[in-house]
């Protein structure tokens, strides 16, 4: 006999089935009804015509345009600069913030950690391309620019998961390291950060190892990188050139997972 | 006792780099990456100077956001973006679950194994907006070919995640059902399903979050969505409209992290 | 000298955990504290060093009443004070050596703590704690490779490290085997003693308390029931603090061959 461990749904009450319907069926009435509105506007000839374009561009892109290369070289390192820098930036600024949204370790729950959680949401929600449009607006492309959009992306993310993990802490240590009377800076030093120090490391190359990717676009807003060929490359349909810059993203991308991946494993 | 006379100095051993060449070597190399990746930085700083009064009325067109100039526009991104969101996040679920379970080397043969991994690798390996571009070239313009580009990084996101935790499973609840006689299809059912669907939930809605702040990004290129509405903005200087996206844009998200942490507790 | 007036602790809950609480604990005197579960042991500990704010009453370390201090006051009488926990609270991913400064935290600026930057004599003093616990092999280990009896040595280090005035420890041998147990509280007894330090300790096993406390103090639902000699502790005396129980029963397992008087010298007994 088949009896296996008996699925939930057998205990369901008609109530609860009826809610479950009800709940998947208004979702897929939402999504079709969200497809319909999205497409009112679609030139279905274009999507049809969507084989043809693919197989024209594919054609155009091979093979790809070894020469190039050599152009690609100081463009690869300013990316790789603007991934680096930016990702030593956010951390610098997340450390604090991060303190002061962990709800054990904020002056005050009731004005300090709001403000700190509206910086980490602030800089969730917006994309580091959209920062470096911003950026590139105001104080002109370039690195900097590049720089810093990462840099105000990696807050949010940085911060998040590390006022996390200081979350988790054990309480116990630092109960312990208080009683024998540390301040509350000696506290941090010999409580709390040894018991996040992992943690940290795991989520600043986790953050770096997602920067690399993001840099090689930004140029396509003017803040420096891999990007800013990309775009040159689009604008004059050099769809050879652009296959070679995309093997370039390639392997830069598989290089920053392995590194990541080997510093993780050393520090944990 | 005796009176022994202890050593008065203790130095804490390293704890990483144990080898004093190499730990030596790393330190320098990295010192000089330092100098020479913020050397790589030209700044230009009569430009920054110029940009601080821009920053400054970016700051306020925050501060004092205009959303009636350009309402019509705003929504119209709003809609294509919102509706983006939700058809590309079901349609990755979709597709994403087989390929997850195809992925997942406890339950698929090696073939198959070899086919999925391949394609969440490449999946994962380029950034969005790089996807955005080549689909706009081949669909056109507008949120068709974003529903595409967000489609196509769920796969990515989704597959791997859940594969990662069907290899995870409880290896015994599996082999008790496969010890019932119940086919793969059973075993999928009965065994895997119930161990790895509240992650699945909360994955998912993970990638709704994702899926929304991409959407206004890959505008930028012509993918349809607010993205679009706010490079405009942008490049028209109307920071107080391009303020009124953004605040939008963090209340959703923030709404969008508020119900998901509600849905979730409600699946589990 | 401890003196503890009228201490009462009321938690947010609701919870009365101690009520009116008085007694005094002279120089060099061990004090073992027990009572049931829920009983408010840990919180009268914690309300001696402030882990937990006291609701009312006065707790006063040689004349100064510790209940109203605050900042930099409180920083300077916790550190007169040693604490010992029942999980060890080492920190564990720093070394034994870092976990046995640390109970100098209280004495030296930040930056210095913050740089490992001890003097000599701290050092020092360090090392001649961890052979009189027997751990001198262990000082660069870390703390999280240790047994759980090496982590409690390690922890009483680090209170001793502090040249406490008094010694508050709770349950140290809850989750030990019991000839651990008995080095432990062996350990702790002489410690007290070369140093006339007082001491209470919290402890469930009421033989162990007998055995090495020279006074006893049974807690009932946060009120003193019992305060008197080890020897004092009869059959209804315990069924006054824990209700009924076969306590002849549990006496007759208790090994006859143990002297009743820990010896003092040997502190690194059993390694
Ligand atoms: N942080 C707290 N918040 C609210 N109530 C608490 C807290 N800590 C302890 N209590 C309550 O105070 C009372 C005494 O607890 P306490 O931990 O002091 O007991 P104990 O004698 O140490 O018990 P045990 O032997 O189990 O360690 C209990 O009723 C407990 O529920
Ligand atoms: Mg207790």
């Amino acid at each position: 006999m088949t009896s296996t461990s008996a699925p939930v749904w057998h205990y369901r009450t008609p109530k609860q089935t009826l809610l479950r319907w009800l709940g998947w069926f208004s979702l897929v009435a939402l999504t079709v009804f969200s497809w319909q509105l999205m497409n009112e506007n679609t030139i279905w000839a274009f999507v049809s015509d969507a084989p043809e374009q693919a197989a024209d561009i594919g054609d155009r892109m091979f093979p790809p345009a070894w020469g190039y290369t050599g152009q690609l070289w100081q463009p690869l390192w300013d990316t790789i600069n603007i991934a680096t820098l930016g990702t030593l930036l956010g951390v610098l600024f997340a450390v604090p913030v991060a303190f002061l949204a962990a709800s054990n370790t904020t002056p005050s729950t009731r004005f300090v950690r709001p403000l700190a959680l509206l910086v980490i949401v602030a800089s969730r929600s917006i994309n580091s391309l959209i920062w470096a449009l911003l950026l590139v607006a105001i104080i002109g492309p370039g690195l900097l620019a590049g720089i810093i959009a990462i840099g105000l992306r990696s807050i949010g993310f940085v911060a998040k998961l590390l006022y996390e993990a200081i979350e988790e802490i054990d309480t116990s240590q630092v109960e312990a390291v208080r009683a024998t009377g540390a301040s509350g800076a000696q506290v941090i030093d010999y409580a709390i950060v040894p018991q996040i120090l992992p943690a940290f490391w795991g989520i600043s190359v986790f953050r770096w190892d997602i920067n690399i990717r993001e840099s090689t676009i930004l140029g396509l807003v003017g803040a420096g990188g891999l990007g800013i060929q990309l775009n040159a490359s689009l604008a004059t349909l050099a769809w050879n050139q652009v296959a070679m810059i995309f093997v370039v993203i390639l392997f830069t991308v598989v290089v920053s997972e392995w590194v990541s991946a080997k510093v993780r494993q050393a520090v944990i | 006792m005796a009176v022994q006379s202890y050593p008065g100095r203790w130095k804490r051993p390293p704890v990483l780099l144990t080898n004093p060449f190499w730990r030596r070597a790393i330190y320098t190399g990295a010192l000089v990456y330092l100098v020479l990746a913020l050397q790589s930085v030209e700044i230009d700083w009569q430009r920054v100077w110029l940009g601080l009064d821009r920053g400054w009325k970016f700051i306020e067109g925050f501060l004092v956001p205009d959303f009636t100039t350009r309402w019509r526009d705003i929504r119209e991104g709003l809609v294509e973006s919102l509706t983006m969101t939700l058809t590309s996040t079901v349609a990755g679920i979709l597709v994403s679950v087989p390929i997850g379970i195809g992925a997942a080397r406890n339950l698929a043969p090696a073939p198959i194994y070899l086919v999925c991994r391949s394609i969440i690798t490449l999946s994962r390996s380029f950034q969005e907006v790089i996807i955005a571009i080549l689909l706009v070239a081949m669909f056109g313009f507008g949120p068709f070919a974003g529903f595409l580009t967000l489609s196509f990084a769920t796969i990515g996101f989704l597959s791997k995640l859940l594969a990662e935790d069907i290899e995870e499973c409880d290896r015994s609840q599996i082999e008790a059902i496969r010890a019932t006689g119940a086919g793969w299809w059973q075993v999928v059912n009965y065994a895997v399903q119930p161990q790895v669907m509240p992650r699945l939930v909360g994955l998912s809605l993970y990638r709704l979050d994702i899926n929304f702040r991409e959407s206004a990004v890959i505008g930028i290129v012509g993918a349809g969505g607010i993205g679009a509405t706010l490079n405009t903005a942008i490049d028209r200087y109307e920071y107080d409209s391009a303020g009124a996206i953004l605040i939008i844009i963090i209340a959703i998200v923030l709404v969008v992290e508020y119900s998901s942490s509600w849905i979730r507790r409600w699946v589990q | 000298m401890l003196e503890l007036d009228r201490l009462s602790k009321t938690y947010a809950t609701g919870d009365t955990a101690l009520s009116q609480v008085s007694f005094e604990v002279p120089a060099g005197q061990v004090v073992g504290l027990i009572g049931p579960s829920g009983a408010g042991k840990s919180t009268l500990i914690r309300c001696i060093n402030r882990l937990v704010e006291p609701s009312g009453g006065k707790v006063i370390l040689s004349g100064t009443n510790l209940v109203t201090l605050r900042g930099n006051a409180l920083r300077r009488a916790r550190r007169r004070i040693g604490m010992i926990f029942q999980e060890y609270a080492l920190v564990e991913r720093l070394t034994v050596m870092e976990n046995v400064l640390s109970g100098r935290l209280g004495y030296v600026p930040a930056w210095r703590s913050f740089l490992r930057r001890y003097s000599p004599e701290d050092v020092a003093k360090a090392f001649s704690l961890l052979e009189q616990v027997g751990l001198s092999d262990h000082f660069n280990k870390r703390a999280d490779a240790l047994s759980g009896g090496q982590r409690q040595r390690v922890g009483i280090a680090r209170a001793l490290e502090q040249d406490p005035e008094l010694l508050l420890v709770d349950e140290p041998t809850a989750s030990l085997d019991p000839k651990t147990s008995r080095q432990i509280m062996r350990l702790i007894g002489s410690a007290c003693r070369k140093r006339n330090l007082p001491a209470i300790i919290n402890i469930h096993d009421v033989l162990l308390a007998q055995q090495f406390t020279d006074r006893i103090i049974g807690l009932k639902a946060g009120e003193v029931v019992f305060d008197g000699k080890p020897e004092a502790l009869t059959d209804q005396v315990l069924t006054r603090i824990y209700g009924d129980e076969d306590w002849t029963r549990m006496r007759g397992e208790e090994n006859a061959g143990e002297e009743s008087q820990p010896p003092t010298v040997d502190l690194a007994e059993g390694l």
